[in-house]
């Protein structure tokens, strides 16, 4: 029986347990991966952790009640997902929107885009070992997050959408606040080109990382960033344009081979489009009513709805089924981090430990969205 | 009285040195971590646009001291999968190299424990235990993280000792020495950053990697491997690791000051000034510290893979090239 010990060992492999309580991978995500010395031979990302049964709950909430539990899906664009609930229960039952409640919509959309890819930037950039540009880019964040509170009353998960409108009208405050905020920010894209994309470091780290390319993108199902860093420019806002985005002008940054370095581009670029957004917005934005006359109920008319927005992550949709009472028959949220983060699977096999790091920040998934 | 005298005595002159030096090695050790650490904070906080530590004493400069006391009250908590003995072991092993190599530092013109002839030898055998600690404690902790961590200790720092060593040996030839106190005397003109900015260059590039500072820290990468080779360490252990950090970042600061920059020398034009050496010396290291302390805040971490083939296939040839073609100067010089 002695010989089993002097017996060479042949498995050349081990299993590491990246999470659940990791510091980079971002919230309660597992990964199980098989490695090769620090070479990945198989990646297999676990869920589930930060389940709470948004959809169930659904089932037993008015349709208003529910408003709150969509902010709290992804908590960094919490804003854009009550867009896209908000505007499916209105569809459904057939509300109108006034003008000014759109463009006030679309303004603090845009900001919560912003805000989101703002902190994308300083975590990647974080993950990748650098730790100053993250408190830059919060520093930042924070003038979105204080516009934000003014209007909404909350800094993250804002509930700030009504049915027919928007819970509180905006003032010139929040408009020479925008202003403010649009200007800063502009002026601060030389600091972070200089700090991060011109350093060669940061450049070796994210050039040829993680490819996903165009059918591997469209295999999965990515949306968002991922996608048209692969080159493919859909981008709901464009595709089925909802609200009032056919009225303004902007553009989809793709980008052409899908590395994470296209993917960095892609959200600077769409940060730089979200504030021209924001500029034609205030200058348009109409007066009038922000909301307009909804039952305290809303009983929407027996049928399946299918309502899609933007958020920062890529395509949220909202699918949901009506028995003609004042509660949901059956809620589904399509979200934007569950199918970008299945690609991992075939990302990660091939590349390193550090390069995994890279990969999953450079994706850009929020879990609690994932496991809603 | 005459019991001390006794004792120097029966110690003799030596002895009694080197053990009134490693006392004040020990205290010199413990109050640079104190203010490395309090610098490190505060200037990072500054580049990060905050303030840092201010609670505690001017200017937060007694922060450490609460942190320290802290790590010390904490249980010594050994996990139980661990390899007792190693584990114990390590964060001592660590340390102690640490200590060695100050021996043969000059700190000022009289301020030296031990002027060996050997002294530079000395100082890099010594450091290089430290990888030995590292390892075993890597291996020790019995955890996937502190094994990856320890491995890539040892490969960046096997790595990245070569071309550190063949700059060195380049000033070697130049001052024709091994004696620290020597090459400080051959710079009493020049120093040698002006003669050989290469080397200069290569040296600290390869020191920010000794130490296992950013952008070289991948040994303990926080967003990859959680803390690396120190991962199931806490308390008084890790204020070890920790410490042991901070005194190699002054060995090797100390180190390219003697060698690079004049050692005890003023700066160049400003000898008038009543300043004695030992000032000057903690000047320049001082200052070649704060340069690694941007560094780190500054860049991002290079991936292993680029690091090691930034070592085999740059640092390597170019210190090699740069010996030879010193080696050929000096043979024509001379």
């Amino acid at each position: 029986m002695a010989n089993e010990f002097l017996e060479p060992i042949t498995e050349q492999t081990f299993y590491l347990n990246m999470g659940p309580q990791h510091p980079s991978t971002h919230g309660v995500l597992r990964l199980f991966l098989k490695l090769d010395g620090e070479y990945i031979v198989e990646a297999d990302p676990v869920i589930g952790y930060g389940h709470r049964g948004h959809e169930k709950m659904a089932e037993s909430h008015l349709y208003e009640q529910f408003l709150p539990n969509t902010s709290r899906m992804d908590y960094l664009a919490g804003l854009i997902f009550n867009h896209g609930y908000v505007a499916a229960v209105e569809k459904m039952a057939g509300i109108e929107v006034p003008p000014r409640a759109e463009y006030i919509r679309v303004i603090c959309a845009e900001l919560n885009r912003i805000s989101s890819h703002l902190l994308w930037f300083g975590t990647y950039v974080m993950d990748l070992g650098g730790f100053t540009p993250f408190l830059y880019s919060f520093d930042d964040r924070e003038n979105i997050l204080d516009i934000l509170d003014r209007v909404s009353g909350s800094r993250l998960t804002y509930s700030y959408c009504r049915f027919g409108g928007v819970s509180r009208d905006v003032d010139d405050e929040f408009i020479t606040a925008t202003h403010q905020f649009v200007e800063r920010l502009r002026s601060r894209w030389d600091d972070y080109h200089n700090l991060v994309t011109k350093n060669v470091i940061f450049i070796h780290r994210a050039k040829d990382v993680g490819v996903i390319n165009r059918e591997l993108a469209l295999r999965f199902g990515c949306t968002g960033p991922i996608l048209r860093a692969a080159g493919v420019p859909y981008d709901v806002r464009k595709a089925e344009p909802y609200s009032v985005y056919s009225e303004l002008d902007f553009e989809i940054p793709t980008g052409t081979k899908g590395d994470a370095l296209d993917r960095y581009l892609v959200r600077l670029q769409e940060m730089e489009q979200s504030l021209h957004i924001i500029e034609q917005a205030l200058e348009r934005l109409p007066d009038g009513a922000i909301k307009a006359a909804v039952p305290n109920k809303v009983r929407p008319p027996r049928g399946d709805y299918y309502f899609a927005v933007e958020s920062a992550r890529g395509a949220v949709g909202f699918y949901i089924v009506s028995d003609g009472t004042s509660y949901p028959y059956r809620l589904k949220a399509r979200v934007p981090s569950y199918g970008n983060l299945q690609v991992l699977t075939e990302v990660l096999p091939g590349t390193l430990v550090a390069d995994t790091i890279s990969i999953l920040g450079s994706i850009d998934i929020v879990v609690p969205e994932v496991d809603r | 009285m005459a019991a001390w005298q006794n004792l120097v005595n029966f110690l003799g002159p030596d002895l009694a040195r080197i053990i009134v030096g490693l006392v004040g090695v020990l205290a010199l050790v413990q109050v640079n971590a104190l203010f490395l650490v309090w610098l490190e904070r505060k200037v990072a906080a500054h580049i990060q646009l905050r303030i840092g530590p201010k609670e505690v004493g001017p200017f937060g400069i007694l922060q450490t001291i609460v942190d320290g006391i802290k790590l010390v009250s904490k249980e010594l908590i050994t996990p139980r999968h661990v390899d007792r003995k190693l584990f114990v072991l390590a964060p001592i092993a660590v340390f102690l190299p640490v200590l060695v190599s100050f021996v043969v530092i000059p700190f000022s013109e009289r301020l030296l424990i031990r002027d060996m002839n050997v002294g530079l030898l000395l100082i890099f055998a010594f450091s290089t235990f430290n990888v030995l600690a590292v390892l075993v404690g890597g291996w020790a902790s019995n955890n996937k993280y502190s094994l990856l961590g320890a491995v890539r200790a040892v490969a960046q720092n096997v790595a990245y000792e070569i071309p550190l060593l063949l700059t060195v040996l380049s000033v070697v030839m130049w001052s024709n020495s091994l004696q620290m106190s020597e090459i400080v005397a051959s710079q009493s003109k020049v120093w040698h950053v002006f003669w050989m900015p290469v080397a200069a260059l290569i040296y600290l590039i390869c020191a920010l990697a000794e130490t296992n500072r950013a952008p070289f820290d991948i040994p303990e990468a926080e967003s990859e491997l959680v803390a690396g080779f120190h991962t199931e360490y806490g308390g008084m252990r890790f204020a070890l690791f920790f410490l042991a950090e901070y005194s190699n970042m002054l060995i090797v600061a100390a180190v390219a000051t003697t060698l690079f920059f004049g050692g005890w020398k003023s700066f160049p034009g400003l000898g008038f000034l009543p300043v004695p050496g030992l000032i000057w010396f903690f000047a320049k290291t001082y200052l070649l510290i704060f340069v690694a302390i941007w560094v780190r805040w500054t860049f991002p971490r290079l991936r292993f893979d680029q690091l090691m083939n930034f070592c085999w296939k740059i640092m390597i040839p170019a210190a090699l090239l740069h010996l030879i073609v010193y080696a050929g100067i000096i043979k024509l010089v001379r």
